[in-house]
C-alpha cells in the first residue's frame, strides 16, 4: 500500500469522526423530536449556559485538534523514509529549549481561560439565588421510579413531574430538592438541565426553567440496579393556568368508590403496604402514590403506557415490563386481576 | 572501559531451549520461577487470556445494544457483563499486560541481571494471578444483586450503597472486594520492586539522567502504583468490615457515607488512569525514536512532564464527581487541576512529534501503531478536555460520551501503545519476528474497528444515553448510532484473531530476528533473543541514554552531547 493512501486513510478517519458529529447534530435538527435528549437543543438556562459553555469549549478544542492533527500529517508524510534512501541516520537533534517554552506557555494560556469560563457558568448556576414565585419540589430516587413531593402544595405525585413553564422575562423556575430513599441514582433532562446526584444521606438540589411548554424526556443516569435502564424521567411542562388545574386536582383524595370489589382486593391484598391512595386506608410509601394514577401518561416509571391492558399484565407480572422490579408479582386469579384493575382505571 | 566490550562474546552463540526438558519439568520451571523475563511473559500471557475474556463480554453487551428493546440477555446478565468487562480490562488485562512489559524490559535496559526483589516479584504475579481466578469462581460461588446468581454486578467502581448487604445479597460484591485486595497486594509489591529496581539495579555508567526514557516513565508508574493501591485496598477493607462486622463507613441507611466511596475510589482510580498511560507513553518514548531515526526530542523536559503528571494526577481525582453536588468552589478547584494536567501531556505529544520532524520515518508495524497512537491520543485529550469543564460534564458524565472518552485512552492509547510493544519486542523475547504482513492487518482491521466503534459511540451519549443501561427506548434516535458501533466490534475481533495467530504462527515458524533488528540504541538489543538467563554474561557500561548508537556510531556518540 502507497504511503499515500496510508496517509490519506488516517486524516479521512479523523474528518469522519467531525463529520459524523456534525451529522448527528444536523440530522437532529432536521427531524425536530427525533432527538428528545438532545444536549445541544436546551430549552432551560441551566441547559443553555452549558450549551454556550460547550459551544466555545467545542470551537477551542476544534482549533487545537486541527492544529496538532496538520502538523502530525505534515511531519508523517514530509519525514517518511523515502524509496532510495542513502541508508545514513538524519540530524540527531535533542532538543530546543525555545519550543518546548512555546508550547507549554501556549496551552497554559488556554488552560487558564478555559478555566475562567468554566468557573463562571459554574457560580452562575450553583449559586443562583431562586426569585419569589419559585416552585419548590423534592425529587426522592427510588429503585426504579420518582417520587415527586410537592411540599407549598401539600401533595405527592409519582414518575411524571408537571412544571409550569417560566418566562424568561419574569422567570418562575422549579427548584428541586434531590433525595434517595436506597442507592444513588442522578436526575438528568438533558434539554432542561445537566444530571445532579441523588444520594442518600445526602441533599442535593438542581433547578429549571423551561421556556416552552413540551414533554421532556430523560432518565435515571447513575447505576442504581437491576432495572436502572427503565427509571425513566417524563417532565410535563404547562402553562400556569394547566399547572395550577393540575395542582387543584392533585390536591383531591382520591374519588373511588368504596364499594367496589376491586378496592375491597386492593385494600385488603399487600397492595397497600406499599402504595397510598389517599382518602383511603392504603398508606404504603415504599411504592409511588397511586391516588391519581390515571392523571399519568405511563406506568412502571415510563416503561410502559398507562393503558388498562397494560395496567392489568402489570400487576400480573410485573417482571413483563421491568424484570426485576421490585413490585411483585400479585398472584390474583383473572376475576380479581380484572376487578383490581378496573378500581385502579377509577382512580383519576 | 571501551564501548566495543558492550556486547560480550560470550553471549552470541544461541541460549539453550528448554525444549529438551520432559514436560512437567518445563511447567513447574514456569511456576516457580523467580527470572524477570519468565514472569514478563506470564503476566503477559496470563493478560492475553483475560483479554480476550474481556473482550468477549463487551460483545455480549454489544449484540445486547445492537437495538432497542433487545432480549440477547437479561438486566442482570447485562449488569454482570458490564461490572466484569470493566473490572478486567483494568485489573487483569490492562495492569498485568503493562506490568509484564515493564518486567521483561526494565533490567534489561537499565543492564541488570534481574529484578532488585525476584521472589517478590514472583509473588507479586501470583497475587495477581489469584486475584483474576477468585473474581472469575464468582460465576460459580457468588449471587449478586436480589440473588440472581453468578458475577459481581455492581460496577466495576462499585458504588455505595449499591454494595451493601441489603442491595447486594450474596456473595458476589465479595468475590469482587477479595479478588481486587488479593491482586491489590501483588501490585504493591511489583510497584515497590519497580521503583528498587530503577534506583538500585542500573549498570554503571547510568546516572538518571542517563536512563532511558522507557525506565524513567515506568519508575513513575511505580511511584504512583505505591501512591494509588493504598486508597482502593483501605476502602475495601472498610466495605468489607461494613459488609460483614457490622461497619457503617458507607452504609448511608445508618448515617455512612457513599460520597466517601467515592472519594477512596477515585483517589485511586484516577492516578490508575495514569499507572495505565504512563508505560504506554513509555513503549512510545522507545519506538518512535527508534523507526524515526533519531534520539527523543527534549528528554529532560518528557522526564519533568512525567514527573508533574504524576504529581498533578493525584489531585484531579473528583472531576469523576462533578455530579455529586460539590460546592462551586470544589467544582472549580478540579476544574482548574483536571485542566493543568493537559499541559505537561500536551507536551509529551509536541516532543513525540519533534521526535519524528526531520527524521527518517519507517512504517514498520511497531511505528504504525505508535502514529494511530497519536492521533487517537490526540482525541482523547481533547474529549477529556471538554469533561474536565464541570458545566459541559453536568451533561457529558455517566453518558456514552465518557464511554467512548475512556476506550478512546484504553483503547485507542493504551492497547494500540501496547501492540506496538508487542511487535517491537517480540523479537527480544521469543527470538523471532511477529510477521509483517500480518501486523499490516491486524493493524488495518483494528483501526477500523475501533474508529466505527468508538468515535460512533460519542454520538448517542451528546444525544442523552447513560451508561449501563441494558436498553433503550427506540424514539430517542440513538439506534443508528448503536448499530455502527456494534459492528465495529466484528472488525476489532477480527484484528485480534490475525495477532492472536500471528503471535502463535511467528513463534515457530517467523524469520529468526537475531540480536538487534531494529537497529536500536537501547542495552536490551545488545544481548541475544531471547536474553540468556541473568541477560548479561558481563555486566555493561555506558556512557549515554544510547550505549548501542554510541557504539555503532564511535565518530560521532551521543556522550558527547548530552
Amino acid at each position: 500500500m502507497s504511503l499515500k493512501l496510508r496517509s490519506a486513510i488516517l486524516f479521512l478517519t479523523a474528518l469522519a469522526w467531525l463529520c459524523a458529529g456534525m451529522a448527528g447534530r444536523a440530522s437532529g435538527q432536521a427531524v425536530e423530536g427525533s432527538h428528545p435528549t438532545d444536549i445541544f437543543s436546551p430549552v432551560s438556562t441551566p441547559a443553555h449556559s452549558i450549551y454556550d459553555l460547550a459551544l466555545f469549549v467545542l470551537v477551542v478544542c476544534a482549533a487545537i485538534f486541527v492544529t496538532v492533527f496538520c502538523l502530525l500529517v505534515y511531519s508523517v508524510v514530509k519525514y517518511r523514509k523515502r524509496p532510495g534512501d542513502d541508508g545514513r541516520e538524519p540530524p540527531q537533534i535533542y532538543g530546543s529549549n525555545q519550543i518546548e517554552l512555546a508550547w507549554t506557555v501556549i496551552p497554559v494560556l488556554i488552560v487558564v481561560v478555559l478555566f475562567l469560563a468554566a468557573a463562571r457558568v459554574i457560580h452562575g448556576l450553583e449559586d443562583a439565588r431562586m426569585p419569589a414565585g419559585t416552585t419548590e419540589v423534592t425529587a426522592v430516587g427510588h429503585q426504579f421510579w420518582w417520587e415527586y413531593r410537592y411540599p407549598q402544595y401539600g401533595f405527592t405525585a409519582a414518575n411524571e413531574l408537571h412544571v409550569s413553564v417560566s418566562d424568561p422575562a419574569h422567570p418562575t423556575p422549579t427548584h428541586i430538592t434531590l433525595l434517595s430513599a436506597d442507592t444513588d441514582h442522578s436526575f438528568w433532562v438533558p434539554k432542561l438541565a445537566g444530571k445532579t446526584d441523588l444520594i442518600p444521606n445526602r441533599i442535593n438540589h438542581t433547578w429549571i426553567d423551561p421556556h416552552e411548554t413540551g414533554v421532556y424526556l430523560g432518565q435515571c443516569a447513575q447505576y442504581c440496579g437491576t432495572q436502572h435502564a427503565k427509571m425513566l424521567l417524563r417532565i410535563i411542562v404547562e402553562s400556569r393556568a394547566d399547572f395550577d388545574r393540575w395542582v387543584a386536582e392533585q390536591q383531591q383524595p382520591a374519588r373511588a368508590d368504596n364499594t367496589t370489589k376491586g378496592r375491597q382486593i386492593f385494600e385488603t391484598t399487600a397492595c397497600v403496604n406499599c402504595h397510598t391512595v389517599a382518602g383511603t386506608n392504603a398508606h404504603g410509601t415504599f411504592g409511588p402514590d397511586l391516588t391519581h394514577l390515571m392523571s399519568r401518561e405511563t406506568i412502571a416509571a415510563g416503561a410502559a403506557l398507562n393503558t388498562a391492558e397494560n395496567l392489568r399484565r402489570w400487576i400480573q407480572n410485573p417482571d413483563y415490563f421491568k424484570p426485576g422490579s421490585l413490585m411483585p408479582a400479585m398472584q390474583l386469579d383473572e376475576p380479581d386481576l380484572d376487578a383490581v384493575t378496573e378500581y385502579l382505571t377509577t382512580l383519576n | 572501559m571501551g564501548e566495543a566490550e558492550l556486547i560480550p562474546r560470550s553471549l552470541t552463540a544461541a541460549p539453550v531451549r528448554d525444549a529438551a526438558l520432559p514436560f512437567f519439568d518445563r511447567v513447574s520451571g514456569w511456576i516457580t520461577t523467580v527470572d524477570h523475563k519468565r514472569l514478563g511473559i506470564l503476566y503477559i500471557g496470563y493478560a492475553l487470556v483475560f483479554l480476550v475474556i474481556g473482550g468477549i463480554e463487551a460483545t455480549i453487551m454489544r449484540i445486547q445494544l445492537i437495538r432497542p428493546h433487545n432480549h440477547f440477555v437479561s438486566p442482570e446478565v447485562f449488569n454482570q457483563m458490564f461490572t466484569m468487562h470493566g473490572t478486567t480490562m483494568i485489573f487483569f488485562v490492562a495492569m498485568p499486560v503493562l506490568f509484564g512489559f515493564i518486567n521483561y524490559a526494565v533490567p534489561l535496559m537499565i543492564g541488570a541481571r534481574d529484578m532488585a526483589f525476584p521472589r517478590l516479584n514472583a509473588w507479586g504475579f501470583w497475587m495477581t494471578a489469584f486475584g483474576g481466578i477468585i473474581l472469575y469462581f464468582s460465576f460459580l460461588g457468588g449471587s449478586g444483586l436480589y440473588g440472581a446468581g453468578g458475577a459481581p454486578d455492581v460496577g466495576w467502581f462499585a458504588y455505595a450503597p449499591l454494595t451493601a448487604p441489603v442491595f447486594s445479597v450474596g456473595h458476589s460484591t465479595d468475590y469482587w472486594i477479595i479478588g481486587l485486595l488479593i491482586s491489590g497486594f501483588g501490585s504493591v509489591a511489583t510497584g515497590i520492586n519497580f521503583i528498587t529496581t530503577v534506583l538500585c539495579m542500573r549498570c554503571p555508567g547510568m546516572t538518571l539522567g542517563k536512563m532511558p526514557l522507557f525506565v524513567w516513565l515506568n519508575l513513575v508508574t511505580g511511584v504512583l502504583v505505591l501512591l494509588a493501591m493504598g486508597p482502593l485496598t483501605a476502602a475495601q477493607i472498610m466495605l468489607l468490615i461494613d459488609r460483614y462486622l457490622g461497619g457503617h463507613f458507607f452504609d448511608t441507611q445508618a448515617g455512612g457515607s457513599a460520597i466517601i466511596w467515592m472519594h477512596f475510589f477515585w483517589v485511586f482510580g484516577h492516578p490508575e488512569v495514569y499507572i495505565l498511560i504512563m508505560p504506554a507513553f513509555a513503549f512510545l518514548s522507545e519506538i518512535v525514536p527508534v523507526f524515526s531515526r533519531k534520539p527523543i526530542f527534549g528528554y529532560p523536559i518528557m522526564v519533568a512532564a512525567s514527573i508533574c503528571i504524576a504529581f498533578i494526577s493525584m489531585s484531579v481525582w473528583a472531576h469523576h464527581m462533578f455530579t455529586v453536588g460539590m460546592t462551586s468552589w470544589g467544582n472549580a478547584f478540579f476544574v482548574a487541576s483536571t485542566a493543568a494536567i493537559a499541559v505537561p501531556t500536551g507536551i509529551k505529544i509536541f516532543n513525540w512529534l519533534g521526535t519524528m520532524w526531520g527524521g527518517k520515518i519507517v512504517f514498520k508495524v511497531p511505528m504504525l501503531f505508535c502514529i494511530a497512537f497519536l492521533f487517537q491520543f490526540l482525541i482523547a485529550g481533547l474529549t477529556g478536555i471538554m469533561l474536565g469543564a464541570a458545566p459541559f460534564n453536568w451533561q457529558l458524565s455517566g453518558s456514552y460520551f465518557v464511554v467512548a472518552h475512556f476506550h478512546y485512552v484504553i483503547v485507542g492509547g493504551i492497547l494500540f501503545a501496547l501492540f506496538a510493544g508487542f511487535y517491537y519486542w517480540f523479537p527480544k523475547m521469543s527470538g523471532r519476528m511477529l510477521s509483517e504482513k500480518l501486523g499490516k492487518w491486524h493493524f488495518w482491521l483494528f483501526l477500523i474497528g475501533f474508529h466505527l466503534t468508538f468515535d460512533f459511540m460519542h454520538i448517542p451519549g451528546l444525544l442523552g444515553m447513560p451508561r449501563r443501561i441494558y436498553t433503550y427506548e427506540p424514539d430517542r434516535g440513538w439506534d443508528i448510532w448503536n448499530l455502527i458501533v456494534t459492528i465495529g466490534v466484528a472488525f476489532q475481533a477480527a484484528g485480534v484473531l490475525v495477532f492472536v495467530y500471528n503471535l502463535i504462527s511467528s513463534y515457530f515458524t517467523g524469520e529468526l530476528a537475531g540480536n538487534d533488528p531494529w537497529d536500536a540504541w537501547t542495552l536490551e538489543w545488545s544481548t541475544s533473543s531471547p536474553p540468556p538467563d541473568y541477560n548479561f554474561a558481563k555486566i555493561p557500561v555506558v556512557r549515554s541514554r544510547r550505549p548501542l548508537w554510541d557504539l555503532k556510531h564511535p565518530e560521532d556518540p551521543d556522550w558527547k552531547y548530552e
